[in-house]
């Protein structure tokens, strides 16, 4: 089909000259490497560098071990996976207020005790999947909301924060409850050649958003809506299924990240989570991806997560309050924005001088 | 004839004057020596196709960009101007073709955006909706209440505001860069006659379109440019013919702009047929058919209803009775991806907010309604993508031929080609295009025109809509007159002229 209408067009090619196809390909090669997300993260990676030799310089071979580092990853994994079902809702130009809270829900459910029973019965992997289906059916009911009821994203997910926050009290009781089925317990608290089970995670986590967003239909459509909505939506992309199924995707991250939560603490509690999604947020901008939409990075969102924990690891082992952790991270937080689109400004100008 | 008297008595005191501009970004030089005389009380046109510098020339005289050699003289005085502040407070205001109102603000409070009215800090409203009522008066919109929110306004008077925000300040000369992109033909008449006004109280306007029409209507002397370069200066509009300005424009001869229509086979299958159409309050029982390789026009004033017949029938817009079917099946109401994937595309009316993700690659663009149709299990094939969009750009002679350029970089009749692009890459076998030379040069529109042609006698059904009725009458095969909603008549493309449709509204309207 396509090849027939080729030929249509070209009932109005004049016999132009050739092309200089070669040096477009090596030009374009060298501004997709310096203009895609490679080039962007070296800021990051510098500003991440320097946090180290900080560390290294106040802090000595207490912070330079292989140990801490693993701390510092380690205590990066949990808002590292909310962050990146973030990076997909904010590509495409939306926001998730609720997963904090959401995480909160799903450990004090995973724990509730009839369904510990039921999984000391059956299999810890229970715990595992009601958490997911809980986190899912959130997500489900922020993307109903946004999608088909033509909800502002801020205002459906800070309800889904509150209400599920409330919904998690009422649960709970008010009270911590603890996991005690042993599977669970041995799974979240295992190592995997040295490494801590959330780490790895983490990892498969990320590696999985970055297809997801960079070699997927699902991403290009992401990344599609946050550039121009109504463009995707006049292309034929369904604009309105996609997005709900953005919001469940934060949602499953969140109730990982509950699992997660769960392994670490080994209780389940609706004060988990909370104001997670503020840290979540600042990772994913900070790491580059628009809040506007339409760009988003997996690789600058780890980074962003990295910084923090980084920055917090080094403040601790300076026995420095969490009140000066707070006032660098604001800092931090505005000077990478500030940077960034500055970077960004130039870019485009750069394109447009060549266009002109 | 008032024009050409200022004009002539001017002619000893220039107010600017511009020699020898260049002007070169990143090794790319946009300004190769761009030369340029205005005098007081002018209406000086400056033509060229996209590309050839017009951008930049404005941006430099606004202060946007700095030239890299060259002179500006201002009233006689060698100038730099070094910022947009700089330019106003000399008297050189520009208007932007993408309008620069902020919607949620006054229509006081954007004109005196920047150097508000006030008194030890706290905004003078009364002062300034005063002036404000004063300045648009002067611009005989009078009626349009300064305290009115613009994002409520049309986009004819948001354009008003626009010029209204550049007299605020004490202006000698205004830089339109084409104003008339955004106005119907009604609207236009009342920008011409503004002008009009601006000129004979001594102000000069630099005047950008592509549509040599209005340059006829408005103009007094024209620059044209070229690659970067002024290929002849002042040249005067009553004496020149159409015939010497695409040529200087284009650097070849334009014989007919529109292509001869292909006489349409007998047993040609109806693709669309649209059965007593509806949408409440806005269109009515509209019932037409195309066929494969006709191209059908709606002719019809802004807010006539044309846009919106065209989106409910790709179903954009969920219509409220009526059927619309393609080669003989009926199309569930209200979904667009039933109407893409039964083959219709559509080219919509603002090509940069409806149409481009401009941030984007244009191969992503291109391949934005059937990228799905190379994935694997999800996973995209973005080199069979890439390799599809740039062979079809190719054939469309795109330029420049990058695929990996953001589409925002692009021309408007390139940005075009990107759409047209789309719906061939997938396959469309009717097009809906609302505007397709909405700010595409003249020596580009040629092409496009022909493109349609092409596509349409290779068996596409295609509907067009456009403001200017010339375009619709010199494309289409079969035209539907629509007015206040309804179709009023429907005849052969060469059975009816401008006046005659305009007629037919006015008629329509009046009923």
């Amino acid at each position: 089909m396509s090849e027939q209408n080729t030929s249509a067009g070209r009932v109005v090619d004049s016999g132009s000259e050739p092309h200089g196809h070669d040096s477009e390909e090596k030009r374009s090669i060298a501004n997709r490497f310096l203009g895609g997300s490679a080039g962007r993260s070296i800021g990051l990676i510098i500003a991440l560098l320097a946090l180290f030799v900080v560390g290294a310089i106040t802090a000595g071979d207490r912070f330079a071990n292989v140990e801490n580092m693993l701390t510092v990853i380690r205590f990066a994994s949990i808002t590292g996976v909310i962050s990146i079902g973030m990076t997909f809702v904010i590509t495409a130009g939306g926001i998730d207020l609720s997963v904090g809270s959401v995480l909160g829900l799903t450990t004090v459910v995973a724990t509730l005790s009839s369904v510990q029973i039921f999984a000391t019965e059956t299999s810890w992997l229970a715990m595992v999947l009601i958490a997911l289906l809980v986190g899912g059916i959130c997500g489900l009911v922020n993307g109903v909301v946004i999608a088909y009821g033509n909800v502002v994203a801020f205002m459906a997910t800070l309800a889904m924060l509150v209400a599920a926050k409330g919904l998690a009290e009422v649960l709970a009781n008010r009270t911590t409850q603890i996991v005690n089925v042993k599977g669970f317990l041995d799974f979240f608290r295992s190592d995997i050649v040295g490494v801590p089970i959330l780490i790895w995670i983490f990892v498969v986590v990320v590696i999985a958003g970055w297809f997801l967003l960079n070699r997927t239909t699902f991403g290009r459509r992401t990344v599609a809506i946050g550039g121009n909505i109504e463009a995707a939506r006049l292309a034929g992309v369904n604009v309105k299924r996609h997005l709900m199924y953005l919001y469940v995707l934060a949602g499953i991250t969140a109730g990982i990240a509950g699992l997660m939560m769960l392994g670490r603490t080994t209780a389940g509690t609706s004060t988990h989570g909370t104001l997670y999604e503020l840290d979540a947020i600042a990772a994913v901008v900070v790491g580059g991806t628009l809040l506007a939409g339409g760009r988003g990075t997996i690789m600058g969102t780890v980074l962003g997560v990295l910084i923090f924990s980084t920055l917090t690891n080094v403040f601790t082992q300076n026995n420095l309050s969490t009140s000066v952790q707070a006032i660098a991270k604001g800092v931090i937080i505005v000077v990478a924005v500030l940077l960034q689109q500055r970077f960004a400004s130039r870019s485009t100008a750069k394109k447009r001088a060549k266009a002109a | 004839m008032i024009t050409d008297d200022h004009a002539a008595s001017n002619n000893a005191a220039p107010l600017l004057q511009v020699r020898g501009l260049t002007k070169s970004f990143a090794g790319v030089q946009a300004l190769k020596g761009v030369d340029l005389d205005v005098l007081p009380g002018e209406v000086h046109c400056v033509l060229g196709q996209n590309g050839a510098g017009k951008s930049t020339l404005i941006k430099t005289l606004s202060g946007i960009n700095q030239p890299d050699a060259g002179e500006i003289h201002w009233l006689g005085a060698p100038v730099v101007i070094s910022d947009p502040v700089a330019a106003l407070s000399m008297g050189i205001a520009t208007m932007y073709q993408e309008l620069d109102v902020v919607d949620g603000l006054t229509v006081a409070e954007n004109i005196f955006l920047g150097h508000e009215f006030d008194r030890a800090g706290v905004t003078d409203r009364r002062q300034a909706n005063r002036r404000a009522r004063e300045i648009m008066t002067r611009l005989g919109h009078g009626d349009i209440p300064p305290t009115r929110e613009v994002g409520q306004l049309s986009a004819a008077n948001k354009q008003i505001v626009s010029m209204a925000r550049a007299l605020s300040h004490d202006t000698k000369l205004i830089v339109m860069d084409e104003p008339s992109a955004v106005l119907d033909s009604e609207e236009v008449k009342n920008l011409f006659r503004v002008v009009r006004e601006l000129t004979r109280a001594g102000i000069a306007v630099i005047y950008i379109s592509h549509r040599l029409e209005e340059i006829r209507q408005i103009g007094d002397r024209i620059t044209v440019i070229k690659d970067g370069r002024s290929m002849a200066n002042n040249l005067p509009v009553s004496e020149t013919p159409t015939r010497e300005l695409i040529q200087l424009m284009t650097g070849r001869d334009v014989a007919n702009v529109f292509p001869a229509a292909t006489p349409l086979a007998v047993d040609a299958p109806v693709l669309l047929s649209v059965v007593e159409l509806g949408l409440t309050g806005v269109f009515d029982d509209v019932t037409f058919e195309v066929r494969a390789g006709e191209i059908v026009g709606l002719a019809g004033l802004v807010g006539s209803g044309r846009s919106e017949i065209i989106e409910t029938i790709y179903g954009a817009r969920r219509a409220s009775s009526g059927t619309v079917s393609v080669a003989g099946t009926e199309l569930p109401a209200g979904s667009v991806e039933a109407g893409v994937r039964a083959g219709m595309g559509l080219s919509p009316e603002e090509r940069k907010s409806q149409g481009l993700i401009l941030d984007e690659p244009v191969y992503r663009n291109v391949t934005l309604a059937s990228f799905a149709r190379w994935a694997r299990m999800g996973f995209l094939n973005e080199r069979s993508e890439r390799s599809v969009a740039r062979k079809q750009l190719e054939a469309l002679e795109l330029r420049p031929a990058d695929p990996d350029r953001a589409a925002r970089t692009l021309s408007g009749g390139n940005q075009q080609k990107i759409l047209l692009a789309r719906w061939l890459v997938h396959g469309t076998r009717i097009l809906l295009l609302d505007e397709p030379t909405r700010g595409v040069d003249v020596g580009a529109r040629a092409e496009i025109y022909t493109l349609i042609r092409a596509l349409a006698s290779a068996g596409t059904a295609v509907v067009v809509i456009s403001s200017e009725i010339e375009e619709v009458l010199g494309l289409s095969d079969r035209v539907l007159v629509v007015a206040e909603g309804r179709v009023i008549h429907t005849t052969r493309a060469e059975d009816i002229d401008e006046h005659g449709v305009l007629d037919l509204v006015m008629k329509g309207s009046a009923a």
